[in-house]
């Protein structure tokens, strides 16, 4: 999204939106041209983005004629209210400052914002995670009333909340160190988890239903690498309970299995499968004869 | 902290008569003293302005936390729960109501006093980037601690075994922390030498408000072990105070559920998440999301209370 600033640069790889490679635009361009229209973004803490000095109405105006709109301001006025309505926000929360709106009221207001020229992706980095429970499921119902009424076409969704992401997306892609671990359908990844990352971030799951006060929780021992010097091998390998010695020496790439599951460990579903159904909490020490994936 | 009891009962009966008596007046003594709820408060009500914007956060609560016992305040944004663990933890004045502590009113009307309450009272707060004296580096942070329990004195030797021990114990290495700023650690680091600091304060009661609602489900677990391993080294009381109910089911021992100020359910975590009596439960716990079970995300009619 352009949105990069020194020490990180842009290095390779091309970013499409429908058809448009927006990694080769500078990043103006793509300001203008895409973000919004076609993409659009609710950064954390969302709800500290809204201007303190300006009605909503009047922010709204600002969000449209910086994306060139021609639209009176009447229009953008009753615009914004038809499409407030229509993911439940009350029309007064227009004619009001931010200050005088609640946490989850200010998020949902940023959300119906950041949409209001209906992109067709949009990106929200963990746009529930300051809420409390209530207001968690409003901005949930809203997105979702979004993307009925086609406001938005595609939703990602960014969190650490595994309960929230499996009742919210259609597939789930586990990320660490900077590199997608595993990816699959959010049933597929909570209730069957391959990547030992991913197997311990599922583990460490707590809802509050019957069962889950037995339930051990998965505590993962270490840190995540520095990726200032990123490790040679597994990024995962350090903390890994059934990494073996080739594992910090070999990166492994992404493997399809189970037709469209992806996977990136040196070692094969069917021995991680076993693992797991054995119970196995430790390494199981230097057989590297076990690491019959490397192939 | 029954499986205590039963363990010294167990040992005292290898004793002679009379010292056995002698040791069973002390068990019972000790029994005794440990009905008495570590902190507990009558009443307790916190009053914010006067006149038309004046606003009770917190209405005329009775609670009483045990000895050893992990307690949830459970509630929505804007519940009290932080005015509460503030008043609690004597950061803030009490408007009205009285707060026990050991059975007896407690008095924290000097700052020496105040001093001596927090050697038995210690928080862990939400937001461990802002925890910290930035200006003070971690040697610095462990070091108060160890002025704090008396050990201000005590030698360079004794004072690295203790501090290595405390940062051993939250799987930190105290030698790769040393000269380091907290800046310098993750999220989920800080959070732990926040607990190594608890570690080494052994305080009678914490007061951990959203502890692990900042960093990631992993991290949130092993926070989660080490306090339950330190509660269970030092029988500490641990209140937590949490929006997450999941979270609050899992770890404690007591719920306490929290609407407008007041108290509207309480009792063990089983009777109040997975039975709740009170339509407010029943609402809150009918918005978290579940993993076996349909979540509804149809209109619960709290919108305008939400708005």
């Amino acid at each position: 999204m352009g949105y990069y600033f020194a020490p990180l640069h842009y290095i390779s790889g091309d970013i499409i939106v429908d058809g448009v490679k927006i990694s080769d635009m500078k990043p103006d361009d793509v300001r203008r041209k895409e973000l919004g229209n076609e993409i659009a973004y609710i950064p954390q803490a969302a709800m500290n983005a809204l201007n303190p000095t300006m009605k909503i109405s009047r922010f709204i105006n600002d969000v449209m004629r910086a994306h060139g709109s021609k639209l009176t301001d009447k229009e953008i006025y009753d615009m914004a209210r038809e499409r407030f309505e229509s993911v439940g926000l009350p029309q007064m929360v227009l004619d009001k400052y931010a200050a005088e709106l609640s946490g989850g009221m200010k998020q949902r207001t940023v959300i119906a914002i950041s949409t209001i020229l209906s992109p067709k992706v949009l990106i929200a980095d963990e746009p529930s995670s300051a809420l409390d429970v209530s207001s968690q499921k409003l901005v949930i119902r809203m997105l979702r009333q979004m993307m009925e009424k086609q406001y938005i076409r595609s939703m990602i969704f960014i969190t650490h909340e595994l309960p929230l992401l499996y009742n919210v997306t259609d597939d789930i892609a586990v990320m660490y160190a900077g590199q997608f671990v595993e990816m699959g359908t959010a049933k597929q990844m909570v209730f069957d988890p391959i990547h030992p990352y991913a197997k311990g971030l599922m583990g460490s799951i707590i809802v509050p239903e019957e069962g889950i006060k037995t339930h051990q929780l998965t505590a993962l021992k270490g840190t995540p690498p520095n990726l200032k010097h990123p490790p040679a091998g597994c990024r995962f390998a350090d903390r890994c309970p059934y990494a073996v010695p080739t594992c910090k020496a070999m990166a492994p790439d992404m493997k399809k299995f189970d037709g469209t599951r992806e996977y990136r460990c040196l070692r094969s579903v069917k021995k991680l499968r076993e693992i797991y159904s054995n119970g196995e909490q430790q390494s199981t020490g230097n057989s590297e004869d076990e690491l019959e994936a490397v192939e | 902290m029954e499986n205590n009891r039963v363990q010294e009962t167990v040992k005292t009966s290898s004793k002679p008569l009379n010292e056995q008596e002698k040791t069973e007046e002390a068990a019972a003594d000790k029994t005794e003293k440990k009905s008495v709820p570590c902190l507990s408060g009558r009443g307790v009500t916190k009053i914010f302005g006067t006149g038309k914007t004046q606003v009770t956060a917190v209405d005329h609560v009775d609670f009483d936390f045990n000895e050893g016992e992990i307690v949830s305040i459970v509630g929505e944004s804007g519940s009290g729960k932080t005015t509460l663990s503030k008043m609690l933890l004597g950061l803030i004045k009490v408007s009205d109501g009285q707060i026990f502590y050991k059975g007896a009113p407690r008095d924290i009307s000097t700052h020496k006093k105040k001093e001596e309450y927090w050697k038995n009272i210690q928080p862990i707060f939400q937001d461990p980037f802002a925890s910290y004296n930035m200006f003070y580096k971690i040697d610095a942070v462990l070091d108060d601690c160890l002025a704090m329990r008396g050990f201000k004195h005590a030698s360079e030797e004794k004072k690295l075994e203790l501090k290595t021990e405390a940062c051993s114990f939250v799987n930190l290495k105290y030698a790769e922390l040393t000269n380091k700023y907290p800046f310098e650690l993750s999220g989920g680091q800080m959070q732990r030498l926040m607990i190594a600091r608890i570690f080494l304060l052994k305080p009678k009661i914490l007061m951990a408000d959203e502890p692990t609602s900042m960093i990631d489900a992993c991290s949130r677990a092993t926070i989660l072990d080490m306090l339950l391993k330190l509660r269970n080294e030092i029988n500490m009381t641990v209140i937590f105070i949490t929006h997450d109910i999941g979270l609050a089911y899992y770890i404690s021992d007591k719920v306490y559920i929290m609407e407008h100020g007041k108290f509207v359910e309480s009792g063990t975590a089983d009777e109040c998440i997975l039975h709740p009596k009170q339509a407010y439960t029943k609402r809150l716990i009918s918005d978290v999301p579940k993993i076996y079970e349909k979540w509804d995300l149809s209109d619960t009619g709290e919108e305008e209370k939400a708005n």
